[in-house]
C-alpha cells in the first residue's frame, strides 16, 4: 500500500477516499447479504471508518496489523484491493483466501495484513508475535492490534500486553471502543471507566482519544508509533466510536434503539472530516461528489466481477493444509469420494 | 525401511547420548544453522528448562534467541505464531502437555487454521516441544500424555521419539519445515541413553516409522518409552518368541506402509502408547491397519495403554496404571 501522509492535503484527500470507500464497500457488503448472495455472516464496520484509516495513515507499508471480525475496514485502511476482498465474501477463487477465509479471515500478509479474526482477543498475541519479528530481525517496523472493546475481556490480550511491554516490543494496542461487545454494552462488561486505564497496570502510556476524528487517531497513532521504534515499548490507545450496524448482519439490536444511533450519527466521522476539508478549502463540493460516485463505481464494479468470478474448484478443499505433502489428506479424499460396495 | 537422510559426505560419526543431550545438540545445531530460529518458554534461559534440555544454550546465543516468557502460555504461543507468520522461526518449550489447555485457543483456532484460512498465503514454521507420561510421582496435573489431542487436530505435524536418534533426527525436521511440528517428549526418557549421528544435517523425515528390530511373530508398534522397554522385552523372549518392534515416531503424519509391511510378515499387532485408550492414537493404528491388512491378521489386535483415568499420585496407584514391557508381555502372550 502507499501510506499516507494525513499531514498533506493530498493525504487528507486520501484519508478522505478511504473513509468513504469503507463505507460503501460495507453498506454493499451489507445489500449484499441481505439479498442472500453472500454465504457465512458479515459484521460491518460503518461508523468506525476514522479508527481503521486514522490508524493506518500512521503505520508504514511494511508494518503489520492484526484486525478482528470487522475486518473489511482494516484492509481497506491498509490499501487491500476491493475486487479480492469482495470476491472473498463470494466465496470464489480469486478472493484473497481462494474462497477458504470469507468475510472473517480475510488476510494479505504480503500487505501487512494478518487476518481478519474470528475470535475474540486472539489478534494481539499475533501483533504481539510480529513486533517480536520485528525486534529479532532489527527491522524498523511496527506491529498494531484492532481490537475491541469485547476483547479487553479476554485473558490472552493481557498476557500479550504484559509480554509486549516487559519485552519492549514495538507494538501498539488500539481497542476500537464501539461501545458494544456483540449484543452487550460496554458498561456491563467492564467496570473501568475508561478502557485505556488498562495500560497503568503494565506500566505504558494509555490515552483514550476521539475514535470519530481521524485526525486525532492518526496523531495518537503516530505518537506510538515513534515510541515503538524508540524502543521504548508499546502503547495502548483507546478509541471511542459507535457501531452504526448490528453485531452481525440480521442482529435485531434489542439492546439499543435508533435514538441512541442517532446521536453519534450528529458527529458521524466521515461528515465532520468532509466539512473540516471542505473549510480549509482542501477540497470543494463537487470534488467531494466526484471522489463518492467514483468510489461507488469502484465498489459496484468489484461486487460485480465478484459474482461473476469462478468458485473453486471442489478438489481444492484439501489443499493449503500444509506446506509439506500429506499423503493422508489425498488418501482420505479420495476414500470418502469412492463409491460403497466395491471389494477391496 | 530406511528413512534418515545420512549424506554422502560429512561427518557420520555417532556418539552416546542422552535423550536430553540429542534434543540439545539438535537446538544448538539449528540455533547455528539458521539465525531465524529462537527458543521461547518458561524458564528455558538461565535456568535452563526445568528437565534441563535448553541448560547452556543462553550462555551461547544470547537472551535474544532463547527467550525467558512470563508464566502465560497463551501469551507466548500467540507470540510465537504471529512470529511465524511474519518470518522467524520460534520453537516453543511447554514445560508439561497438561499446559497445552492454557494455550489452546492460539494452537487450535490460530497456528492451525491459519496457512488454510487464507488460501496457503502464510507459512507458520512453529516447532512447539512438549513433556508428557508419568512415572515421576508429578500426579495427574504433571503427568499426562496428550498427544491424540493434537495428532487428530488438522494443520499440526505431531512426532513422539522413542530413541535419542529419532530425538535429535525428528527434532530438526520439525525445526525445518514450514508447518506447525509438536515435538511430544517422554519425560521418563531423557536419561534414555543410545547411539546419535553428529552430523548436522542429519535429520529424520516426519512422517516415518523405524523398524527398530526385525521379528517374525508378532509386530509391536510402540511410541516413546514403550520403544525401548519393548526393545528390551524382545531381547528377553528372543529364542521363544520372535518380536518385531517399530518406533512409530510420526502420530501424524502415519507412516501406514510400514506397519502394514510389518503385520503383512507377521500377521499379530500389539499397539503400545502412553495415552488413554478410548478414541485414540491406538484406535487409528488399529484402523489403518484394519482397512490396509486385514487379510493379513492372524488374530485380534490388542492395544497397551493408560485405562480411561488421570495419572494418580502415590506410587501404587501410578505404577497400576501406567504400561510397560509387562504389559507389552501379556498382549502378546494373548494373541501369539
Amino acid at each position: 500500500m502507499v501510506s499516507i501522509d494525513i499531514e498533506t492535503e493530498s493525504g487528507q484527500k486520501e484519508a478522505l477516499r478511504r473513509m468513504l470507500t469503507i463505507r460503501a464497500f460495507d453498506t454493499k457488503a451489507g445489500e449484499l447479504f441481505g439479498d442472500g448472495e453472500l454465504p457465512g455472516f458479515v459484521h460491518l464496520y460503518i461508523g468506525e471508518e476514522a479508527v481503521g484509516v486514522g490508524a493506518c495513515s500512521a503505520l508504514e507499508e511494511d508494518d503489520y496489523i492484526t484486525s478482528t471480525h470487522r475486518g473489511h475496514g482494516h484492509c481497506i485502511a491498509k490499501g487491500l484491493e476491493l475486487e479480492e476482498m469482495m470476491s472473498e465474501l463470494y466465496g470464489k477463487a480469486n478472493g484473497y483466501c481462494n474462497g477458504k477465509g470469507g468475510s472473517m479471515h480475510i488476510a494479505d500478509v504480503d500487505a501487512g495484513m494478518l487476518g481478519a479474526n474470528g475470535i475474540v482477543g486472539a489478534g494481539p498475541p499475533l501483533a504481539t508475535g510480529a513486533a517480536l519479528t520485528s525486534q529479532i530481525k532489527g527491522e524498523d517496523t511496527v506491529a498494531l492490534a484492532f481490537f475491541g472493546d469485547g476483547a479487553v475481556a479476554q485473558g490472552q490480550i493481557h498476557e500479550s500486553i504484559n509480554l509486549a511491554a516487559t519485552w519492549d516490543l514495538p507494538a501498539i494496542f488500539l481497542v476500537e471502543n464501539n461501545q458494544f461487545g456483540e449484543g452487550t454494552p460496554v458498561e456491563k462488561q467492564h467496570n473501568l471507566q475508561n478502557l485505556s486505564e488498562t495500560a497503568e497496570a503494565y506500566n505504558i502510556p494509555g490515552f483514550t482519544v476521539d475514535g470519530m476524528d481521524v485526525t486525532a487517531v492518526y496523531e495518537a497513532v503516530k505518537e506510538a508509533r515513534k515510541r515503538a521504534l524508540a524502543q521504548d515499548g508499546p502503547t495502548f490507545i483507546e478509541a471511542d466510536t459507535y457501531r452504526y450496524r448490528g453485531h452481525f448482519e440480521g442482529d435485531q439490536q434489542p439492546y439499543r434503539t435508533d435514538e441512541d444511533i442517532a446521536i453519534w450519527k450528529e458527529n458521524d466521522a466521515i461528515e465532520q472530516f468532509r466539512k473540516r476539508l471542505i473549510d480549509a478549502g482542501t477540497i470543494t463540493e463537487s470534488e467531494f461528489d466526484e471522489m463518492e460516485s467514483e468510489i461507488s463505481e469502484q465498489v459496484e464494479a468489484a461486487a460485480k466481477t465478484a459474482k461473476e468470478a469462478k468458485y473453486p474448484d471442489p478438489n481444492e478443499a484439501y489443499d493449503d493444509m500444509f506446506n509439506a505433502s500429506v499423503p493422508e489428506i489425498n488418501d482420505f479424499a479420495q476414500q470418502m469420494r469412492t463409491d460403497g460396495g466395491e471389494d477391496r | 525401511m530406511s528413512t534418515e537422510s545420512m549424506p554422502s559426505s560429512g561427518p557420520s560419526d555417532t556418539e552416546e547420548m542422552t535423550v536430553r543431550e540429542a534434543i540439545r545438540l539438535a537446538m544448538q545445531e539449528e540455533l547455528n544453522l539458521d539465525e531465524d530460529v529462537f527458543i521461547v518458554g518458561e524458564d528455558v534461559g538461565e535456568f535452563g528448562g526445568v528437565f534441563e534440555v535448553t541448560s547452556g544454550l543462553v550462555d551461547e546465543f544470547g537472551e535474544d534467541r532463547v527467550r525467558d516468557t512470563p508464566i502465560s502460555e497463551a501469551g507466548f504461543m500467540g507470540a510465537a505464531v504471529g512470529a511465524a507468520a511474519t518470518g522467524t522461526r520460534p520453537v516453543v518449550e511447554i514445560m508439561f502437555a497438561d499446559f497445552l489447555g492454557v494455550c489452546s485457543e492460539q494452537i487450535i483456532n490460530q497456528m492451525a487454521k491459519n496457512r488454510y484460512m487464507f488460501g496457503g498465503k502464510t507459512e507458520m514454521p512453529v516447532t512447539v516441544r512438549t513433556t508428557e507420561g508419568g512415572g515421576m510421582g508429578a500426579a495427574s496435573q504433571h503427568s499426562g500424555t496428550l498427544h491424540t489431542w493434537f495428532a487428530h487436530f488438522p494443520g499440526i505435524i505431531a512426532v513422539a521419539p522413542g530413541t535419542p536418534r529419532a530425538a535429535k533426527g525428528l527434532l530438526k525436521s520439525a525445526i525445518r519445515s514450514d508447518d506447525p511440528v509438536f515435538v511430544f517428549e517422554n519425560k521418563a526418557m531423557y536419561e534414555q541413553t543410545g547411539d546419535v549421528p553428529l552430523d548436522e544435517d542429519f535429520t529424520i523425515p516426519l512422517g516415518t516409522a523405524n523398524v527398530e528390530r526385525e521379528g517374525d511373530d508378532v509386530t509391536v508398534v510402540a511410541t516413546q518409552r514403550l520403544v525401548g522397554e519393548s526393545l528390551e522385552l524382545a531381547d528377553k523372549l528372543a529364542g521363544e518368541t520372535s518380536v518385531e518392534v517399530i518406533d512409530l515416531r510420526s502420530l501424524y503424519p502415519l507412516d501406514t506402509d510400514t506397519l502394514v509391511e510389518s503385520v503383512d510378515k507377521t500377521g499379530r499387532l500389539i499397539i503400545a502408547d502412553e495415552s488413554p485408550l478410548s478414541y485414540g492414537t491406538h484406535a487409528e493404528i488399529a484402523t489403518r491397519v484394519m482397512e490396509n491388512a486385514f487379510f493379513s491378521l492372524d488374530a485380534p489386535i490388542q492395544r497397551v495403554g493408560v485405562a480411561d483415568v488421570h495419572i494418580p499420585f502415590s506410587p501404587t496407584l501410578e505404577e497400576e496404571v501406567l504400561p510397560d514391557a509387562d504389559d507389552v508381555k501379556a498382549a502378546i502372550d494373548r494373541v501369539v
